[in-house]
């Protein structure tokens, strides 16, 4: 293959690798801090980018209001839906919690999908990216999408961001102390639930705002975040549960990879994930960024 | 994962509502295709043995699989292949049963090392795999399109274009696979097992190896979740990607939860009102998903025992 197809190939593979470090991300936020298992992250990224379209069709809006606005909408679901129904569950097994989330996707998707039926008579929305983002970039010797360029970029810099924040700042510090000993947390004065409550809106709402990012490239649909959910499963297994720097590098590193074997043997492109899952598992059980299980 | 905690002693009157639970559930099986249609009766009996066979694991061995559509939808098809083949249904059943051990064996040694919401998400990995070889193997699978208008001959003078006798003939491959996992929790087995589940710690201490109970008990439960597969093929004469989705795995969960964990009977009622609740739904034209969606919601929140599990529990008090 000549050089160009092959770094185009790698290219598309870092922007689908740039979803999946937003969502692994989110996900390691809310297993790392919770132990809950949110079977629900690809639906909420489905309404980050269906709330986009939606505010579009009813207010007007544009991308850009929308990347701000979509996130917290879904983050407040997020935490509405954290405080009445996964709080019960928190004394037991998180296979409770999966089966929960599970259920909550289910329903989701085919709320949306009647909705978008019966409001904008499609099951299926384009959505076009803003217009300082339209084109492409010349870098010489390859020409890429611009709007691409800016989601590889706005996604690396989120995952810095929020990397930085929970390891090393005080809030970090604080959310940290929150999960890992709440009782004694509790004794310094410290909100325990807000701050658990708060983490989760945070985890859910970089779901959001995956779901806006993609809302150009993928288009708008219910069951857009059914298939990416698992493969960004396999990629936090791969990076080791809970771990924020794992799914972030995992994330990209996968998107990379799977863009390579499918351009050297397409069939090999949706179950490479897999494959690799099932590597890592056997020389390295807890993921290759994860603590052993036993010093959870 | 207990949600009723048992007693190791049984009691002569524990025997008597266990004989009536399998009195009355044979009873409603025997007369079902009388009630609704065969062909819905008959689905009722491979989910419902599909479910058995998923409680097997997670009730009695505290493993949630997410991917237990892998040994279903496996049978499911290579049933269905053999079939085009022109095999007879009771070689195309045992080839698919066959099939799914044979997948479980790589897929239970990766993951019954592994405990809680690690084994869950190995599981529906593995899954997913088979899900998208499904998808690229038109050549056996039929990709988008599935597998459809294969035969099922005749077999000891048994009529299978009829739906009843069809419905009858799985009923005899339900009660079958029902009794091997019903032999399988009573044995010794079964209750090291339960042992494992509950204490693996002090399993291990009293000489019990809990990673080759683990394994055992997978495979005996994909193999039945194989045998169920089977019958859907036998029972529908289509199969299609569904069979392999995640959201396959997913509801047979549902289902065994609405019935009631560790019950064994519960899983067959659980299988028969979810899939009682689709049919009433879709001929109602109402969104399945919302409904399906909220119930396991519920039943997750609320409603944990599952319906025979809160029934015990009543007596019980």
């Amino acid at each position: 293959m000549n050089t160009q197809l092959f770094l185009i190939q790698v290219f598309n593979g870092l922007v689908n690798g740039a979803f999946y470090a937003l969502l692994s991300l989110g996900l390691a936020v809310i297993f790392g801090m919770l132990r809950i298992v949110n079977f629900m992250h690809g639906a909420l990224y489905m309404l980050g980018a269906f709330t986009a379209f939606a505010l579009g069709q009813a207010l007007g809006l544009g991308f850009w209001p929308s990347l701000i606005l979509a996130p917290l909408i879904v983050g407040a679901i997020g935490m509405v839906l954290e405080r009445s129904l996964l709080s019960r569950l928190y004394g037991l097994e998180p296979s409770y919690n999966l089966l929960l989330t599970f259920g909550l996707t289910l329903l989701t998707q085919d709320l949306v999908k009647q909705v978008m039926l019966s409001q904008y008579a499609v099951s299926s929305a384009p959505y076009t990216p803003p217009a300082a983002l339209s084109g492409v970039v010349n870098l010489g010797f390859v020409v890429f999408p611009k709007y691409r360029l800016f989601v590889i970029a706005l996604a690396l810099a989120i995952c810095l961001i929020t990397w930085f924040v929970i390891e090393k700042t005080r809030v970090g510090a604080i959310i940290r102390a929150s999960t890992e000993n709440p009782n004694v947390t509790r004794a310094f004065g410290i909100d325990v639930g807000k701050w658990v409550t708060g983490m989760f809106g945070v985890g859910v709402g970089l779901a959001g705002l995956a779901g806006v990012l993609a809302a150009p490239i993928y288009s708008v649909e219910p069951y857009m975040g059914a298939e990416l959910i698992i493969t960004t499963f396999a990629v936090v297994v791969i990076g080791g549960m809970g771990s924020i720097l794992g799914s972030v590098v995992t994330g990209f590193a996968v998107g990379v990879l799977a863009a390579i074997g499918a351009a050297l043997y397409p069939p090999i492109a949706n179950t490479l994930v897999f494959i690799l899952m099932a590597i890592v598992l056997l020389v390295r059980p807890s993921g290759l960024f994860g603590l052993p299980e036993g010093a959870r | 994962m207990t949600v009723i905690p048992r007693t190791a002693a049984r009691t002569g009157r524990e025997r008597n509502v266990r004989a009536a639970w399998l009195i009355g559930l044979g009873i409603v099986l025997l007369i079902l295709p009388r009630l609704i249609y065969p062909v819905l009766a008959l689905d009722i009996l491979a989910w419902g043995l599909f479910a058995v066979a998923f409680d097997l694991l997670f009730g009695f061995s505290g493993l949630l699989s997410f991917g237990h559509a892998a040994f279903w939808g496996t049978s499911a098809y290579v049933t269905a292949f053999l079939l085009a083949q022109g095999q007879s249904v009771p070689v195309a059943m045992l080839g698919g049963t066959g099939a799914a051990l044979l997948i479980a064996v790589p897929v239970a040694f990766l993951s019954v090392r592994s405990v809680g919401i690690y084994f869950s998400m190995i599981t529906l990995a593995f899954a997913q795999m088979l899900s998208f070889l499904a998808l690229q193997w038109t050549a056996v699978t039929g990709g988008e399109n599935g597998l459809q208008g294969f035969a099922r001959p005749n077999f000891l003078g048994l009529d299978f274009s009829d739906s009843v006798t069809r419905y009858y003939f799985a009923l005899a491959v339900f009660a079958v696979g029902f009794y091997v996992a019903y032999r399988t929790v009573r044995s010794p087995f079964g209750q090291a097992l339960q042992a494992v589940r509950d204490n693996e710690q002090r399993a291990q201490s009293i000489g019990y190896n809990p990673a080759r109970f683990k394994f055992t008990a997978f495979l005996i439960s994909a193999g039945l979740a194989g045998l169920a597969g089977s019958l859907y093929t036998f029972g529908h004469g289509v199969v299609s990607l569904e069979v392999v989705n995640w959201r396959t795995s997913g509801e047979v969960v549902m289902m065994t939860l609405l019935g009631g964990t560790t019950t064994l009977f519960g899983p067959v009622i659980g299988a028969g009102l979810v899939l009682l609740l689709r049919d009433v739904l879709t001929t109602a034209n109402l969104p399945v998903g919302i409904v399906t969606g909220l119930v396991f919601v519920l039943v997750v929140l609320f409603f944990r025992r599952g319906v025979v599990g809160t029934v015990q529990h009543w007596r019980r008090r």
